[in-house]
């Protein structure tokens, strides 16, 4: 029988592959955003699993908007990418503290 | 797989086979909407938005690579350190006995998971679900103004050009001779 703890244990796996992930490749920028999501998607199945377990649909209600939230950041991110990568030419992380601010 | 491919695209097509497992938990859980929302969200747009810029960014990924085993040891102890504290939460732990009491939203059994969902975001998180559509309106909007840019040599309409245009530079008179036309 698959039980609550093997879906928290999915859950923080995945989290942990986005936190290494974002360590592993701390100069592509895609490879960043791909981990956060990774990681938001651990939350999500936290939340679901909990609101399953429960019995309680307010979970799902919040994994829903966590959902929204994480399509929107995608598609700022990625817009911020292509327009970085059109005056810069590279997408490197390095490359980012050009403002001298 | 996803964080050590060496080629962005196989790190999209794993985040998408992660995407669909974790649709298939849902649906094994019960929580069919939002198997069905991951799917046609992550995979059906977030995923194909990565797969477009990665593949619309020539971007030479060696050189990103490179420096990349100096951080291998870094990630695998704060991984390990992460793990570990996750795992120390499951060790002793069980659910509070008020925690029936105090479920905002109960799911009926009756019901569909669908319809329970809905009868729940359109009734009390009525509000919240006007913002997350705001969110998004925010969110196109901004990416539209980003990565929208001037062009030379296209022909476009200019409104507020057309709008105060005035008789005195458009319409010229001319004195036109008789038995002669206009060059």
């Amino acid at each position: 029988m698959i039980g609550l703890e093997h879906y928290l244990i999915v859950a923080a796996v995945l989290f942990v592959t986005g936190v290494f992930g974002i360590f592993l490749n701390r100069k592509n920028v895609i490879i960043i955003l791909i981990s956060i999501e990774l990681i938001l998607l651990a939350v999500n199945i936290n939340l679901v699993s909990f609101s399953v377990y429960l019995q309680d649909l307010v979970g799902q209600v919040f994994a829903m908007f966590v959902l929204t939230v994480a399509a929107a950041e995608a598609a700022i991110g990625l817009a911020i990418l292509v327009c970085f990568f059109r005056n810069r030419k590279s997408i490197s992380v390095d490359d980012v503290s050009i403002l001298r601010g | 797989m996803v964080v050590f491919s060496r080629n962005p695209v196989h790190a999209v097509l794993w985040l998408i086979l992660a995407f669909l497992s974790a649709a298939g938990l849902f649906v094994i859980q019960g929580a069919e909407f939002i198997a069905m929302l991951l799917i046609i969200v992550y995979v059906g747009a977030v995923a194909v938005l990565f797969l477009f810029v990665v593949m619309m960014l020539d971007v030479d990924f060696a050189t990103l690579k490179a420096g990349m085993a100096r951080y291998i040891p870094l990630g695998l102890l704060i991984g390990v350190v992460f793990l570990l504290i996750l795992g120390l939460e499951f060790t002793e732990w069980s659910s509070s006995a008020i925690a029936p009491e105090q479920r905002q939203a109960i799911q009926p059994s009756e019901v569909q998971n669908t319809v329970a969902l809905g009868n729940v975001i359109y009734t009390e998180y009525v509000f919240l679900f006007q913002i997350a559509g705001l969110i998004l309106l925010v969110a196109m909007i901004g990416a539209i103004v980003l990565t929208h840019r001037k062009r030379e040599g296209v022909k476009k309409q200019d409104i507020v050009a057309q709008i105060y245009r005035d008789s005195d530079s458009a319409v010229t008179l001319e004195d036109v001779p008789s038995g002669k036309g206009l060059s």
